[in-house]
């Protein structure tokens, strides 16, 4: 009796320790939004939208990310979603690359051959990312579901979602399906649960402060498939729209909130 | 490398001023080696200055400890709407930037 009542102390004291050190954890997240270095990723995106570039040498200014050429207010809030221009459904990213490549003129190979950044230096996709982002902070999280493409791709990304593949047999849900599951002190989200995907996709693209650098969904999704260790999906790929549609539509009606910052 | 962009806010409380400025740097600690194994050579902010209608009000020296992208906020005593602020770095470079603001 003396031992079990020991035992329930131990657990309760246990309890506590968790909770301070979610709380601190907490804190410092606060701490980290309130001050986030995404802002000046923001401001270097501007520049670069502005800029001439390629071999037509026009800047990305008349790029129409779906709600016209050149409009940014709400823009990134509202994708997902079908382009008919180019017949199918895009995210930010593979919209940009769209622009690149018709607008400016440029090639394929050349506009991706660097899309992931480093510390040292961003990609054009992050900084373009940033900027782009921003311009729909406080606009509604809502990606489009009306072309029968739309709904096609969020299918398809729902089962992405939950299709167990590779060496280690993980699916998206493998981590993010069920409550209560973390990587080491990261709390995993269950992110086919709207509750869940909310505050998630209201923040990102997000600079991520320990590796200082600024992170966007085609990111996330190349590095969780890295992590799964799948081949590496390509950039812009349907697989990765579908998941990022997934996860958008689970999310809507959630307030956007700009450019986040992550541990 | 060309100096990044800086962001700052400056907001009017009652009887203070909340200044909050954003720095691109990669404050660099001289300990860390790069892909090929060398030393990546240190660059860091040295000084950090903050005036106050011209007038400097903080004069700071700062070290390699502190991270890549540094924010920095402080409270100023007292201070008015648009009043000017204006914050400065020096790096062991001698590369800087600056940036100034009307408080709001």
């Amino acid at each position: 009796m003396k031992a079990l009542a020991f035992g329930a102390a131990l657990a309760v004291s246990c309890v506590a320790l968790g909770q301070d050190v979610s709380k601190e954890i907490q804190r410092y997240r606060q701490m980290v939004a309130e001050g986030s270095p995404a802002e000046l990723f923001e401001l270097q995106g501007e520049e670069l939208w502005k800029k001439p570039h390629g071999p037509k040498n026009v800047s990305l200014e008349r790029c129409d990310l779906g709600e016209g050429p050149g409009v940014l207010k709400g823009a990134y809030a509202h994708l997902p979603r079908y382009f008919k221009d180019a017949d199918r459904v895009m995210d930010l990213e593979t919209r940009l690359l769209y622009c690149m490549t018709t607008l400016q003129g440029r090639s394929r190979e050349e506009a991706t051959a660097r899309v992931f950044g480093s510390a040292d230096r961003a990609s054009e996709f992050e900084l373009l990312s940033a900027y782009v982002a921003g311009q729909s902070r406080g606009v509604a999280i809502q990606p489009r579901m009306s072309h029968p493409q739309e709904k096609a791709s969020y299918e398809l990304g729902r089962t992405l979602f939950f299709h167990r593949v590779g060496p280690w047999d993980f699916s998206c849900a493998s981590c993010h399906g069920e409550e209560g599951k973390r990587i080491r002190m990261q709390d995993l989200p269950v992110l086919y649960k709207p509750q869940y995907a909310r505050p998630v996709m209201a923040t990102w693209p997000a600079y991520r402060v320990s590796t200082s650098q600024f992170v966007t969904l085609q990111w996330r999704m190349n590095d969780c498939y890295r992590q799964m260790r799948t081949p590496e999906p390509t950039f812009g790929s349907e697989t990765t729209v579908a998941l990022i549609h997934f996860l958008t539509v689970t999310a809507r009606g959630e307030t956007y909130q700009g450019p986040g910052s992550k541990r | 490398m060309a100096a990044g962009p800086m962001k700052m806010r400056a907001s009017l409380g009652t009887g203070f001023t909340d200044v909050r400025v954003l720095m691109t740097h990669p404050m660099e600690t001289g300990l860390r080696k790069d892909a090929d194994g060398k030393i990546v050579p240190q660059h860091f902010i040295q000084n950090l200055t903050v005036k106050v209608n011209g007038k400097t009000v903080i004069d700071a020296e700062i070290s390699q400890a502190v991270s890549r992208n540094p924010v920095f906020s402080f409270r100023l005593k007292g201070g008015a709407k648009g009043d000017k602020i204006e914050v400065s770095w020096l790096d062991n470079h001698g590369e800087s930037a600056a940036i100034e603001t009307a408080v709001t």
